[in-house]
């Protein structure tokens, strides 16, 4: 078990997706949402280019909490997350994240995900048993 | 413009997914997972799971496709054109293992406007074969200009 208390930083996850991690996070999710896989389709409706899935971005963030945890799946207990700004593929995710609270064997974490000054994932909330 | 309310306490039919050690493997490969745990029988039972176990975010596999009739139902009226998914929650209990049958029930939880958007909010609940409650999922969706 891992010792987490308030105002601790967790450890960064720092993950670059490749350019084609879109098409196998749909192949895994089943969400084959063309906005995320097809440029043509992206541009068609005004987007810059394709975008990442915001439950991808979300996994990262799960795997960051958990981490902290000291790793074993069933410590994550709740997650909740705002999707913001548009996640990009090619460009550094960095998921960060602080100790809100840590008591009876809970601990709360703020977690932002965030490519450069574009926080993807904001107002996240992790709460994990340690 | 009001927004039309009537979908609010509708549920939608359940689905159900039988979890697969490959599919387990697929999705934690993704998104970088290296615990043992998710890929190797022993592993999983060694750290007192009943088989490999999926990742919490694993939900979205088996959850989603309940949500999907609930999504394109006429009678909640999305409009697609300009929705984004804005929040997302989930709550687990239970975890989910290889050979597990999980069963999700979709609902619509609430749906109001707010400074000239509209939101739209899903609950998802999953059990497994047992009874005993997997996830809970809080879906919500915004759409400008309603």
């Amino acid at each position: 078990m891992a010792e987490l208390n308030t105002g601790d930083q967790i450890a960064e996850l720092k993950v670059t997706p490749d350019k084609y991690l879109p098409h196998r996070y749909a192949g895994a999710s089943g969400d084959f949402n063309p906005i995320h896989i097809d440029p043509e389709f992206a541009k068609a409706v005004g987007l810059p280019n394709t975008i990442l899935h915001g439950l991808y971005m979300m996994g990262l963030t799960a795997r960051a909490a958990t981490e902290a945890a000291g790793g074993d799946p069933r410590t994550l207990k709740r997650l909740s997350v705002q999707f913001r700004g548009m996640g990009a593929p090619e460009t550094e995710i960095v998921v960060a994240g602080t100790v809100k609270s840590a008591e009876n064997g809970v601990a709360t974490i703020d977690v932002v995900a965030a490519q450069g000054d574009n926080q993807t994932i904001r107002n996240a909330e992790a709460e994990v048993q340690v | 413009m009001t927004i039309k309310t009537d979908a609010v306490g509708k549920e939608w039919p359940t689905t159900t997914y039988e979890v697969g050690k490959e599919k387990i493997g697929e999705y934690a490969r993704v998104v970088g997972l290296e615990n043992p745990v998710h890929f190797d029988r022993e592993a999983a039972r060694g750290a007192g799971y009943r088989d490999v176990v999926a990742p919490p975010m694993f939900c979205v596999v088996y959850s989603a496709p309940a949500l999907g009739p609930a999504m394109f139902d006429p009678e909640v009226g999305m409009n697609f054109a300009a929705m984004v998914h804005g929040g997302q929650e989930f709550e687990w209990g239970e975890p989910a293992c290889s050979g597990d049958e999980i069963t999700t029930t979709a609902k619509c939880l609430e749906i109001f406007e707010k400074d000239g958007k509209g939101f739209y909010v899903f609950e998802t609940v999953s059990v497994n074969q047992d009874g005993g409650q997997v996830v809970r999922g809080t879906w919500t969706n915004i759409v400008r200009g309603v």
